[in-house]
């Protein structure tokens, strides 16, 4: 029985001999929080139980001389390697029983198709067949054995799966065979035939059809597998004023961690030193790297392109950024869209339904068939057990999720479950927040009109002195504007707000005003000839004021909330997919009404409180639309939650994974159109499975029992079926591997 | 031909009766550590009653080689896990209402049932 405190376990390295067990025990019960630790000096690990934080017990470790890192940090990657091999052996082996089978199997077939009859006549025959029925019992243990112990399995537990039919089905036909060997008196003369054939094809055909599954299963999950392959190796930290390379599973909080160009970030940080420009697109989808300087965040996984930089490690193992992701994705690659429900009910009263229709159809060929009746009704329900595959339709669902939820999170669209995809591709009306959803979400200088000025830079000078001290958003937009020109500012007298109407204050000898027109009026500034062209930048939703200098005015500075490069593009896609689009803005009316123009939105709510965007989305779900809301996820969260899908636009290393139902990595609009778009297209896909999976069931069930035989006097080989059934699945894993190749942005 | 009859419904009824109508009782008492063995396609225990109100752990050892059997998802407690293949994989739930929660593997084959009481 296990330990009730919380435990964890250390991979131990560098100890080399028994001896050291004591001193690593040691060293860790001495730190505070453990209750005890024993170490498994065979598999170099230590159990450690207590409410010990894991970083300390490294420390511990490390104090003590050996190295340690928590298993579970490394276990990504080790699940992985182990799934593989494991996979590996698994397939070896599932090929080497398909050999053994099809050994026995395929000569077989040629024989009763082209050399003679499978019927016992003679005590040669008998004899002959005899030894065939022994060989075929070895077939059966040695290549499907698995299938014989897992069917008594489930009927021990009442439950029934694939084994149930297959050895069902390739029993019936042995024990069949067996009879018709051993005591052909008591069947007619022309029921005496034997089937050995089908029981060892439909053996090898079946372990041929899973192996070929496993290797195409392999390529579903290869997103995550990508997503895993991002995680860095080692990392360089510098403790006590030396640089070590250290395993990423030992970096610890607060450590600093080097990164040279060309390297990957180990884990989740703040650059503390130096500057560089990080390829995020593994995680965001955005191709253009970003630049960071000192207090910008790197994520683990992301590519350092040209600098050297220092950073201070915030978040490590199980909590960085990626790891998360990581995660996220996993669950909700195993998660069922609500469409998969039905299948899944079926599936848990199919088999049992197909033994029954098994049965039916044999009574019905012994009730009404031609003779050899008991040779039909074998063959008949040998075939309907055999034919009939739950697999394909529970793996319908599952292998299109899997495939299609990677796909998303390549284009870095993270979303959360399976019902947020399916709800995702039904989506009829989207609601889009205008400030940082289709714009920047930052004000910056737009123009700058010159009336009595000689030139921009002087200008900027003098009016970003001017706002050092205000607190205005806009005051913000102005200084970043002279900071990027690297325009240096000026000292400033008896500065004054006026509140409503601007600032004015004294610098170097001038009086200067910065403001609306009211402000400029009251002031006797004369803004003849400039008040048309302050107008027409307020139409195309700029914010223009006026500056004056010395009771002239000097130019007109427009600020902006600047849209993103690519949200008109990203916009018409949505429309294109028959999507209403709709804004949603605090802002005043004008402003959203240029920007609804310039984007091609016709439809837009301007002055909405942040609680009114909530029962906007309710209006519109009353209307009987399925709605979608986007937003930065902080203010929007009410109308977030409120929608039938939440996208919430994070900017890239900023990640509130677990807040909405859809988290788009880059800030552009795009991400939620290849949201959409990956959504319908594995809905797509799910939808093609199923109804081939049904199509599959639905017709081959009935054309095994031998519907057709009264009219076309077709009757399905068992071996036929059989080959059938090994290849439905394979259909399904394969037509769910087309999702890789979706491509989801436009070109 | 009448005694072929009678044979063949009779395994339509037992069929039924064994596979839809028959309730397993669970065997275990109440327990929040409970060891699960994954082989040749069952779960067992494949029935587990746990008690309400207290987190449970799962240790599921997967002697299954089988793919069908390397994902095990609580679909109510969006929990999916994948096993590995002789290992023991721990799964912690949380405390649980009372109720009954599926557990099956990605394409429910492989069933199981926890029962919180």
């Amino acid at each position: 029985m296990k330990n009730k405190e919380p435990s964890q376990q250390l991979i131990i390295e560098g100890a080399g001999c028994a001896s050291c067990v004591g001193k690593i025990e040691s060293a860790i019960q001495s730190t505070a929080g453990v209750v005890s630790a024993e170490m498994n000096f065979a598999d170099r690990t230590v159990m450690v139980s207590g409410t010990a934080h894991a970083n300390e017990l490294i420390k511990a470790v490390e104090s003590a001389g050996y190295n340690a890192k928590l298993l579970d940090n490394a276990k990504a990657d080790q699940i992985l390697d182990e799934k593989e091999a494991a996979d590996w052996e698994y397939y070896k082996k599932l090929l080497r029983d398909t050999f053994i089978a099809l050994s026995l199997g395929i000569p077989l077939m040629i024989y009763g198709l082209f050399i003679g009859e499978m019927t016992v006549v003679t005590t040669t025959e008998r004899i002959s067949w005899l030894i065939v029925g022994i060989a075929t019992l070895g077939v059966m243990y040695f290549s499907g054995k698995h299938f014989y112990v897992g069917a008594w399995n489930s009927f021990k537990n009442h439950s029934a799966n694939m084994d149930t039919l297959i050895a069902v089905g390739t029993g019936t036909a042995w024990i069949y065979s067996m009879v018709v060997v051993l005591s052909p008196d008591v069947l007619p003369f022309l029921a005496r035939h034997v089937y050995f054939e089908a029981t060892a094809m439909i053996i090898g055909l079946i372990n041929l059809g899973l192996a070929l599954e496993l290797k195409a299963r392999g390529k579903t999950s290869q997103a995550i597998k990508r997503l895993i392959g991002l995680q860095a190796k080692t990392a360089i930290v510098i403790r006590d004023n030396k640089e070590v390379e250290i395993g990423i599973e030992q970096v610890l909080e607060n450590d600093v961690v080097k990164v040279k160009p060309g390297q990957k970030v180990p884990v989740d940080g703040e650059v503390v030193d130096g500057h560089t420009a990080i390829d995020e697109s593994m995680l965001t989808g955005e191709p253009i790297p970003v630049e960071k300087n000192v207090s910008d965040q790197v994520v683990a996984g992301t590519l350092n392109k040209s600098g050297l930089i220092l950073f201070r490690a915030t978040r490590v193992g199980k909590d960085t950024a990626l790891a998360q992701i990581i995660n996220m994705v996993k669950k909700a690659q195993n998660s069922k869209p609500p469409i998969g429900r039905l299948a899944d009910s079926i599936s848990a009263y199919f088999v049992p339904a197909v033994m029954i229709i098994s049965v039916l159809s044999a009574l019905a060929w012994l009730n009404f068939g031609p003779e050899p009746a008991i040779a039909f009704a074998t063959v008949s329900a040998t075939t309907v057990l055999i034919i009939a595959c739950p697999c394909a339709l529970g793996l319908a669902t599952p292998m299109s999720v899997m495939v299609g939820v990677g796909k998303a999170a390549e284009a870095g669209v993270l979303i959360r479950n399976g019902e947020a995809l399916q709800t995702a591709s039904k989506v009829t009306a989207m609601i889009l927040d205008k400030t940082g959803t289709i714009t920047e979400g930052a004000p910056k200088v737009t123009d700058i009109v010159l009336a009595n000025a000689t030139d921009e830079k002087s200008v900027l000078q003098l009016a970003a002195s001017l706002e050092n001290g205000s607190e205005h958003p806009l005051a913000e937009a102005i200084l970043e504007s002279a900071a990027l020109k690297k325009i240096e500012l000026l000292k400033i007298q008896s500065f004054k707000a006026i509140t409503g109407q601007g600032v004015k204050a004294r610098c170097e000898g001038k009086s200067l005003l910065f403001g609306n027109a009211k402000l400029m009026a009251e002031e006797d500034v004369d803004l003849t000839g400039f008040t048309g062209r302050a107008q027409s930048l307020a139409k195309e939703a700029k914010t223009p004021m006026y500056f004056a200098v010395d009771g002239e005015l000097a130019a007109i500075i427009a600020v902006a909330d600047p849209i993103k490069h690519d949200s008109i593009s990203a916009i018409k896609r949505l429309q294109a997919n028959g999507i209403k689009v709709i804004m949603l803005t605090g802002d005043n009316r004008e402003t959203a009404a240029a920007v609804a123009l310039k984007v091609g939105i016709s439809e837009f709510y301007a002055e909405v409180l942040p609680e009114d965007k909530a029962s906007k989305v309710k209006e519109l779900q009353n209307l009987g639309e399925i709605v979608g809301m986007t937003g930065d996820g902080i203010n929007d969260a009410p109308a977030l939650a409120l929608a039938d899908v939440g996208f919430a636009i994070g900017t890239g290393t900023d990640v509130a994974i677990e807040s909405a139902d859809v988290t788009l990595m880059r800030g552009s609009l795009h991400g939620l159109a290849d949201a959409i778009a990956v959504s319908k297209a594995t809905l797509r896909n799910i939808k093609q499975n199923l109804f081939g999976a049904f199509i599959y069931n639905i017709a081959g069930i009935p054309v095994a029992a031998g519907v057709l035989y009264p009219v076309f006097g077709i009757l399905l080989s068992p071996v036929i079926a059989g080959a059938a059934m090994a290849f439905s699945s394979l259909t399904v894993v394969s037509n769910a591997n087309r999702l890789r190749l979706f491509k989801s942005r436009e070109s | 031909m009448l005694i072929a009859n009678i044979v063949g419904l009779a395994t339509i009824a037992l069929i039924i009766w064994w596979f839809w109508l028959y309730k397993p009782e669970a065997k275990n008492a109440l327990k929040t550590d409970v060891e699960v063995i994954v082989k040749d396609g069952v779960y067992s225990p494949a029935l587990i009653n746990v008690p309400t109100g207290k987190p449970i752990q799962l240790r599921f050892t997967r002697l299954d080689e089988s793919p069908c059997a390397e994902m095990l998802l609580i679909p109510e407690l969006e929990i999916s896990e994948q096993l590995l293949v002789n290992k023991e994989t721990e799964i912690v739930l949380p405390a649980l209402t009372i109720g009954e929660y599926k557990f099956h593997c990605q394409m429910n084959m492989y069933k199981g049932l926890i029962r919180a009481i």
